[in-house]
């Protein structure tokens, strides 16, 4: 198959995920939708590895999963913390940096 | 030259004096004023013996030095801390302490009641003490450090009572116009040093013959500027009528005896300049001609008595400016005038300090009159003063005014007739106002208060009126006898050959001089004398008396042409400051004001608004390399 086509659905599920991030107020989802961004960067550094015939993208993929992995625990314990003083994972409610 | 180690000490104890008395504060006032007069006193007898030990020496071996420390040493160029007591010092030494301490001696009675007493005393003492570095220092730049500390002094004593605005303004006013003569002073060391590249007395002296013509009219002339300040001549004389703000012993001491003779002093020491620089020699006699007759005009419209005599000061210090002008002849005149000035001048002042003190500090004339019946000695001791400065023979004026006179008319060619005249008319104008104010005080009928008589002063204050009665009387005769002052002074200047050209024979011009006196007087009693005077000045008055009255428009002119000017320059510079300079620094400041605020909006505190943001630049940022590289 062509490795191009990796390249559209990397950029569908991208434009999927930037869309979510900035339409929806719910935190979770929110973060749900960053890590599927991450993971469509991360289909285009495996494609493109493909493409070009050696490993340099498998290995940026892979520290990529580990930076989204440390990240999932930094975040989550952020909106955990959020959730628990706020009553509430609403990201508009947690504007108040701006005062 | 000799040396002499003790010299510093004339001037170190009445410097201690100023210091002890400020410093030690209220603990002192039971006793300042009598340590002040006693370290003045002190400072005399140093001076005395000085001149006893002068006298024992040869004409050439007489002037003594002494080397304090070296003041400033760079490179080639240095500049001791030295004194110097020559044959002129020592005149000017023993007039600043003799008539400084009688002042003393005077003010522990006038300023009795005063409780700033001792803070008086202080000034007064170091005004002897910067005085006696103004004649005692061995170059122009030690004389300049005298020259401003009398200013300095000078301002503080004027404004002495400086919770009354108007003295305040005074002693402002005495201050500024000093300051332009300093500047004048300051011109002169400048340029001395360019040319010659030394500034002491006996260096100048020595350079000044091969250094050009131009350089020392340009000396003379700053140093003429610097004497107009100091010694109220005109252009700069506007300031002496105000600083009779001062309390009187202050007017007598420094506004008539010695500070502003100091001009005087500086072109005499300056001799060697002026003499090869006749272009600020002729100028100087035109300042000393212009002076003579504006303070004689002045003190005839002047009610209050102190700027009478004030004005006649000026006028008196017109005459010796006069006689410095006319060259290797005059200085020894110049010098003799001064020193009879400053006995009776200081005698009249202490009187009219007198006749204050007695009448509740009333200064107006038009309010005394008939005073001699309540203040005999006081009547006596300024009538000799007033006896001299008319020069009545055989009084002290008659020697030295006499001889300035003279020695105008023999200036030769027209000059001589002319500037001859005008010493003359100036004698004229000089007997009419001092007459007036002899009348006005002393004669006539009562114009002040009955029930409040006026009475005599204490002893303290009427012994120095005493004593300078005395030298008014004596002074001009002993200086005069055998020209004793002229050949004490005679190894400073250059030599001479005797008179000018004697276009009449001195016997006659003495017997003009007496002449015009005797008329200035007689104008005086049939306007004053006669009949009774009016106990406030007449409105309805010719335009000369008004104009007179406004001290013939020094101030106005001064106003109109300077001040005013001046601050329009001012308002002007502060006007360019706050519109180009801060309006600069301010507009700035607005820039980032305003661009902040109006960013300021974009940063809404919501996580998406920020996530679209991002968004959007990652876009365009992309689509603008796609751009690019297509």
């Amino acid at each position: 198959m062509n490795p191009t086509n990796y390249l559209y659905i990397s950029a569908l599920l991208f434009t999927i995920g930037a869309i979510g991030v900035v339409v929806r107020r719910n935190a979770i989802v929110v973060f749900m939708c960053i890590e599927l961004m991450l993971n469509a960067a991360n289909l285009s550094f495996v494609t493109f590895a493909r493409i070009n015939g050696n490993l340099d993208g498998q290995v940026v993929a892979f520290f990529t999963m580990v930076v989204a992995a440390c990240e999932v625990v930094v975040g989550l314990a952020i909106i955990v913390t959020i959730y628990r003083s706020r009553r509430s994972a609403s990201v508009d409610d947690a504007s108040l940096l701006k005062r | 030259m000799l040396v002499n180690n003790g010299l510093v000490y004339l001037i170190a104890l009445p410097l201690f004096g100023a210091a002890l008395l400020l410093l030690s504060g209220r603990r002192a006032d039971r006793w300042g004023h009598l340590l002040a007069t006693a370290l003045s006193g002190m400072s005399f007898i140093l001076g005395a013996v000085q001149f006893y030990q002068m006298l024992g020496r040869s004409p050439e071996n007489r002037a003594v030095s002494q080397k304090l420390f070296s003041w400033i040493s760079v490179g080639s160029f240095n500049i001791d801390a030295g004194l110097l007591v020559d044959q002129l010092s020592i005149c000017f030494v023993l007039l600043i302490t003799g008539v400084g301490t009688l002042i003393h001696i005077y003010s522990i009675a006038y300023m009795d009641h005063d409780k700033d007493r001792r803070r008086f005393f202080a000034y007064l003492n170091f005004f002897i003490a910067a005085m006696l570095l103004l004649v005692m220092g061995d170059s122009y730049l030690n004389l300049y450090v005298g020259w401003e500390g009398v200013g300095l002094a000078s301002y503080l004593l004027i404004g002495f009572w400086n919770h009354k605005p108007a003295y305040a303004t005074a002693s402002k006013k005495a201050f500024i116009a000093n300051r332009v003569g300093d500047m004048g002073l300051s011109f002169a060391i400048m340029i001395a040093f360019a040319t010659m590249g030394t500034v002491s007395f006996s260096g100048v002296k020595e350079a000044a013959e091969g250094t050009s013509q131009g350089a020392l009219t340009a000396i003379g002339i700053m140093l003429l500027l610097a004497a107009t300040g100091k010694s109220a001549q005109f252009p700069l004389q506007a300031w002496l009528g105000d600083a009779m703000a001062g309390p009187t012993p202050v007017s007598a001491l420094i506004h008539a005896a010695t500070m502003v003779t100091a001009g005087v002093y500086l072109i005499t020491r300056s001799n060697f300049i002026f003499d090869a620089a006749p272009t600020a020699q002729l100028l100087v006699v035109i300042v000393g001609a212009i002076t003579l007759l504006f303070g004689a005009i002045i003190g005839t419209a002047k009610d209050d008595i102190k700027k009478a005599l004030a004005a006649s000061t000026m006028s008196q210090i017109g005459y010796m400016v006069l006689a410095t002008g006319l060259g290797p002849v005059g200085y020894a005149f110049a010098i003799m005038h001064l020193l009879t000035h400053g006995f009776f001048k200081a005698g009249m002042f202490l009187g009219a300090g007198s006749v204050m003190h007695g009448t509740g500090d009333e200064v107006n004339m038009r309010k005394f009159g008939g005073i001699r019946h309540f203040m005999p000695i006081t009547f006596a001791t300024f009538g000799l003063g007033y006896l001299a400065i008319l020069g009545v023979p055989p009084f002290a004026g008659f020697y030295s005014k006499d001889k300035i006179i003279e020695t105008a008319f023999y200036a030769g060619g027209i000059k001589g007739i002319l500037i001859g005249s005008v010493a003359l008319f100036g004698a004229a104008l000089t007997a009419f106002y001092m007459s007036r104010v002899m009348i006005l005080t002393f004669a006539g009928t009562p114009r002040y208060d009955i029930n409040h008589p006026p009475h005599e002063s204490s002893f303290l204050m009427l012994l120095p009126m005493g004593i300078l009665a005395i030298g008014s009387v004596a002074s001009g005769f002993l200086l005069a006898r055998g020209e004793a002052l002229v050949h004490w002074l005679e190894p400073l200047f250059e030599a001479h050959e005797g008179h000018g050209k004697e276009i009449l024979p001195p016997v006659v011009i003495s017997l003009m001089a007496l002449a015009v006196v005797i008329i200035g007087a007689a104008i005086a009693w049939f306007k004053y004398g006669r009949g009774t005077v009016a106990d406030t000045a007449p409105t309805d008055v010719s335009i000369f008396t008004r104009i007179a009255r406004r001290d013939l428009l020094q101030d106005d002119f001064n106003e109109s042409v300077f001040m005013r000017p001046g601050q329009a320059l001012t308002r002007l510079l502060v006007k360019t400051d706050d519109v180009v300079v801060d309006g600069t620094v301010r507009g700035v400041a607005a820039a980032a004001l305003a661009s902040g605020s109006s960013l300021r909006s974009t940063q809404t505190g919501f996580v998406r608004s920020y996530a679209a943001l991002i968004v959007i630049g990652a876009v365009v940022l992309i689509a603008a390399i796609w751009a690019v590289t297509l």
